[in-house]
């Protein structure tokens, strides 16, 4: 499904909880596929006695995959043009996060046609995790 | 910084969209694939950072016959207090002239980008390195130009 600019207006939004008492075992599955075995986020042990956090925290990157997940399932498989965020809080074990998009512009470059949208993954706190921005092709 | 040879395969996509908690088809079912938008499997969009796997020298992997900072008998298995409270993540972007498929053979180069500092009341002075990425596929065409930022802090995050 991809989606259509006729359809479309400023200000829609898609939200879905991408996930629900996250686990450290998610965080260490997602360490496994990334590669990325920082212990800060597999290791609480080192984490807690010597870095100094209250306990292990999710990679930046999961988070961008969670919300990229809700993206993608608003916009359709392989139409994202630009997806980037900003990681603004650290988003730890037993966290329920909510990933919103909003269309902020709905635009035609060239013959194609394209929707830009701006992206916020909360906590269970109601506090941002992720900002973000994306560009999708749409139909017309 | 050496250019990496990032082979992708279908099975490591399988297991990053399982990491991500995605079960959408396109990134896993071959016959459900192609019958979406992106006409056969694709990977998810953050899929690139996975480049780490083909990087000889990364340094958050364990490796043989090295030392670890992470716990073993002690909390940490170096002698020396880490430099800092390690290095995080503060942005990620991804500007996509294609999506990534199981069969590409991308060469992935990676150029230092900007370098700033600030000041924060959560973790002192913060040095932020911005990296620019670039994923090319096997006939040289740019298929990711990706941009990270990274930030080390003086002191851990308040968590207040």
């Amino acid at each position: 499904m991809t989606l259509k600019a006729s359809a479309l207006k400023v200000g829609d939004t898609h939200s879905e909880r991408v996930v629900e008492n996250l686990s450290r075992t998610q965080i260490v599955q997602y360490a496994g596929a990334s590669g990325d075995y920082n212990p800060l986020h597999t290791d609480e042990v080192y984490t807690t006695q010597i870095a100094g956090y209250p306990s292990v925290f999710a990679h930046g990157m999961l988070t961008m995959g969670l919300t990229g997940k809700m993206l993608t399932n608003y916009v359709g498989d392989g139409t994202l043009t630009n997806f980037g965020v900003r990681f603004t809080n650290q988003v730890w074990p037993g966290d329920t996060l909510d990933a919103k998009a909003t269309v902020t512009a709905i635009r035609e470059e060239g013959g194609q046609h394209y929707a830009d949208l701006t992206l916020s993954t909360t906590n269970q706190d109601g506090k941002e995790v992720v900002a973000g921005s994306a560009t999708a092709r749409i139909d017309p | 910084m050496a250019k990496i040879t990032f082979p992708v395969e279908a099975s490591h996509i399988m297991m990053f969209a399982r990491a991500v908690g995605d079960t959408n088809p396109v990134y896993h079912d071959a016959a459900a694939a192609k019958e979406t938008t992106a006409g056969g499997i694709i990977a998810p969009p953050s899929f690139a950072q996975a480049v780490a796997q083909f990087d000889p020298d990364y340094f958050l992997r364990p490796k043989p016959g090295q030392k670890w900072f992470g716990s073993a008998k002690g909390p940490t298995g170096i002698d020396e207090k880490p430099a800092s409270s390690g290095g995080l993540h503060a942005e990620q972007h991804y500007e996509f002239h294609r999506h990534i498929r199981p069969g590409d053979v991308l060469t992935v180069e990676t150029k230092p980008g900007k370098v700033w500092e600030k000041e924060s009341k959560r973790a002192g002075k913060l040095t932020f390195r911005e990296r620019i990425t670039e994923y090319r596929d096997q006939s040289g065409e740019l298929v990711i130009t990706a941009r990270g930022v990274g930030v080390t802090t003086e002191r851990p995050v308040d968590q207040g």
